[in-house]
């Protein structure tokens, strides 16, 4: 089943399967969010939002609207 | 030959630009825009050069103020700044993602050295770099490796900066780059050069699990209750300094300046020039010096939250509060530091990159009740405020004293929510940053950091300073030439003669003032404020307090004849309370006082703001907009409450 990065709950590996064309991808192609990639959200902001995620030893923040472009599926 | 330092964010850059430079470093604008150009002179073996360091990105394709300015100087041969060389610098520790922008500046064809920074992290974290790989890939760059925060690999830099080749070259993805100007082509093109990159086999690494103390102190650092207590607690901090220490070297400079003008005035010969000098010039100059510790002193914190990584986590637990507002995570420090001093506030904006959020962060940021404001408020509060108790234990004064801020923090955000549906932005603010790893800041970079802020607002703001308060201190100098046969008058009455000498001096004073240009001018423009409640004398202190907003006392003490001894504010109290106008009533009554409280809260009586907005927007045109916005707000609400006091 596939979902959204912004819903994933925290620690559970996962794989990028693919981003929705935005004027943001290109950006989070930039941070190596590409395909087949696998990132984990590690903690989150007081209010949910943004969510930082780990992917290749970096930590990155997001805001659920940009994690919302993320599609993923189970590691 | 110009070379550019390039790279990602948070690879040490700028450590790495501070050790080939030293102070021998400029910092300016970019033609047209109001990002940080820091030039910077080194010396190889052979040659001396013009190093540029550009900020930071994670590629040619634009989406920031910020990155298009990079990518406007290197796509475009015809640029000023269009580099001749390219020093890159990688994080070795992350080196696949920061080798993208790398390919994409090797495709452009800029001779270019890359520098594998932070060599010792690397090895720390068990990854071992193929860099004989590395270098098959790309054989037209030179590589060297480094460990710019030990200082180590400065000479290997600059030996091969000597020595990079420039011989024709393969692309390494063979695409014209610049022809890629939609998003999906943009991503396409990204994510090709990314699954090249990793598939190189240029990194192996003993698999870690990555959860390191970083994410130890995060979960402490970004938790819903201590996260906010801990920032708390150290904007607390940040303000003891800014609020009370600063005070120290503050008093020190305003005395040494004070010193320096009797002392001119007592060595050159009486005159205008004389007078220029020391009334006009030194004090004017002594007005900017005046800033340089609470601004010396803001910086040396935002540079130590900056270079820890701390400060982007402020950003993280910020940034869903703020954004409502059409602010940012990053306007926090800003808005808040503004409550001591607008000024270091406005300039700490700089590191906002979205240039609307900054924007609107400038605009707002002199609606927060600044320092110069206090004995505005409390010479007003004493006077029309009674000392009573709410309940026993509220102080009234101190009550309104609180809804004074609370006012100006209210209409900061109100009218930031407004902006942000008015400033037209040509893309998208967005939220996607790296939280770099905690490290322990260099005190090196922090002092170049509180250096070269210092020496902006020194030579760039403070001309404009200087200039005004010249201006201003002359018009409230010289008057017409009747005001000499007023002074005769004066000096004719048998209240002049039985005075004492300080009596005299004072009386002389006062009428100087009032019959001075500004006090024509104050008498001049009473229509206009009497409907606030305020006669012309309250109207010559408005205008001369636009060089500061204190000094509106000063001239109150001055007009009223009671010398200008701030220190001691009874006298003038005294006096206020006993004026009354010409059918007998108090001058400054509940509605006189509550509506110039107003008035102050909102005006934007401060030239020296005026002029580092200027210098922050690079255009006259922002400041000269805060100017009148706020001056409307504050003369309308001004008019509301004196009428509804009446």
């Amino acid at each position: 089943m596939s979902q959204t990065l912004d819903s994933i709950s925290l620690h559970q590996l996962v794989e990028i399967s693919a981003i929705a064309s935005s004027a943001i991808a290109p950006k989070l192609s930039e941070m190596g969010l590409t395909k087949g990639q696998k990132i984990k959200a590690i903690f989150k902001a007081p209010f949910g939002d943004p969510i930082a995620y780990e992917i290749n030893g970096n930590i990155i923040s997001m805001r659920k609207e940009e994690a919302m472009q993320v599609e993923v599926h189970m590691a | 030959m110009k070379i550019a330092l390039l790279g990602n964010p948070n690879t040490g850059k700028s450590t790495v630009f501070n050790m080939l430079t030293g102070l021998r470093q400029q910092v300016g604008n970019f033609p047209g825009v109001t990002v940080d150009k820091k030039q910077g002179s080194i010396k190889t073996p052979n040659h001396t050069q013009q190093l540029l360091d550009f900020p930071g990105t994670y590629s040619i394709f634009a989406r920031s103020l910020d990155e298009q300015v990079v990518q406007d100087v290197l796509t475009n041969k015809q640029h000023p700044d269009f580099p001749d060389a390219v020093i890159y610098i990688a994080d070795a520790a992350n080196l696949e993602r920061n080798l993208l922008f790398f390919s994409q500046l090797y495709d452009l064809g800029f001779p270019i050295l890359l520098v594998l920074n932070m060599w010792d992290r690397a090895q720390r974290k068990g990854l071992r770099i193929n860099v004989e790989q590395l270098q098959k890939q790309f054989p037209a760059a030179a590589i060297v490796t480094a460990n710019a925060r030990v200082a180590i690999g400065k000479d290997r830099i600059l030996q091969a900066l000597d020595e990079l080749p420039s011989q024709a070259r393969t692309a390494f993805h063979d695409l014209d780059l610049t022809a890629l100007q939609t998003d999906s082509t943009q991503t396409e093109n990204t994510n090709a050069r990314l699954d090249k990159l990793r598939n190189l086999g240029l990194v192996q690494s003993v698999p870690t699990t990555a959860v390191n103390s970083s994410t130890r102190l995060d979960r402490i650092l970004t938790h819903r209750i201590y996260g906010y207590l801990i920032f708390t607690a150290v904007l607390l901090i940040i303000f003891q300094f800014i609020f009370s220490f600063a005070s120290i070297p503050m008093d020190f400079i305003d005395a040494q300046f004070v010193r320096l003008s009797a002392w001119v005035s007592d060595s050159l010969p009486e005159g205008l020039l004389s007078k220029l000098i020391s009334q006009g010039l030194i004090p004017g100059i002594g007005g900017v010096f005046v800033f340089v510790p609470q601004i010396a002193i803001l910086f040396f914190f935002i540079a130590l939250l900056e270079e820890s990584g701390y400060l982007s986590r402020v950003v993280f637990i910020m940034d869903r509060i703020m954004r409502p507002f059409g602010l940012n995570g990053k306007s926090v420090v800003p808005l808040l530091s503004s409550v001591a001093c607008a000024i270091p506030g406005i300039m700490s904006a700089r590191t906002i990159s979205d240039w609307k959020e900054r924007l609107i962060t400038i605009l707002v940021a002199p609606f927060m009740s600044c320092s110069a404001r206090i004995p505005v408020y409390t010479l007003l509060i004493s006077l029309v405020i009674p000392k009573t108790y709410i309940g026993g234990f509220i102080n009234l004064q101190g009550l309104i004293l609180f809804g004074l801020y609370a006012l100006g923090i209210l209409f900061a955000l109100g009218t930031a929510f407004i902006l942000r549906l008015l400033v037209r932005s040509g893309k998208p603010g967005f939220h996607l940053m790296e939280l770099p790893e905690y490290k322990a800041p260099r005190l090196y970079n922090v002092g170049i950091a509180v250096y070269e802020k210092v020496k902006i607002f020194i030579f760039d703001a403070g001309k404009i300073i200087v200039a005004i308060s010249i201006l201003l201190w002359a018009l409230a100098t010289y008057g017409p030439s009747s005001r000499d046969q007023k002074l005769k008058a004066l000096q004719q009455q048998t209240t002049y003669i039985q005075a004492t000498d300080l009596e005299k001096q004072e009386q002389e004073n006062s009428l100087l003032l009032s019959q001075s240009y500004i006090g024509h001018f104050g008498k001049w423009m009473e229509p206009a404020i009497a409907p606030l409640g305020y006669d012309w004398k309250i109207g010559i202190a408005l205008l001369s307090s636009f060089a500061a907003r204190e000094v509106f006392v000063g001239s109150l003490a001055t007009i009223y004849a009671v010398g200008d001894d701030t220190d001691n504010n009874k006298r003038l109290v005294q006096k206020l309370r006993d004026e009354k106008n010409e059918s007998g009533q108090v001058v400054y009554s509940l509605a006189t006082g509550a509506s110039l409280l107003v008035f102050y809260v909102f005006a934007m009586q401060c030239m020296a703001t005026l002029a580092v907005v200027k210098r922050e927007t690079n255009s006259w045109k922002w400041p000269l907009l805060q100017l009148v916005f706020m001056g409307f707000v504050a003369y309308l609400s001004a008019f509301i409450v004196y009428q509804l006091l009446i």
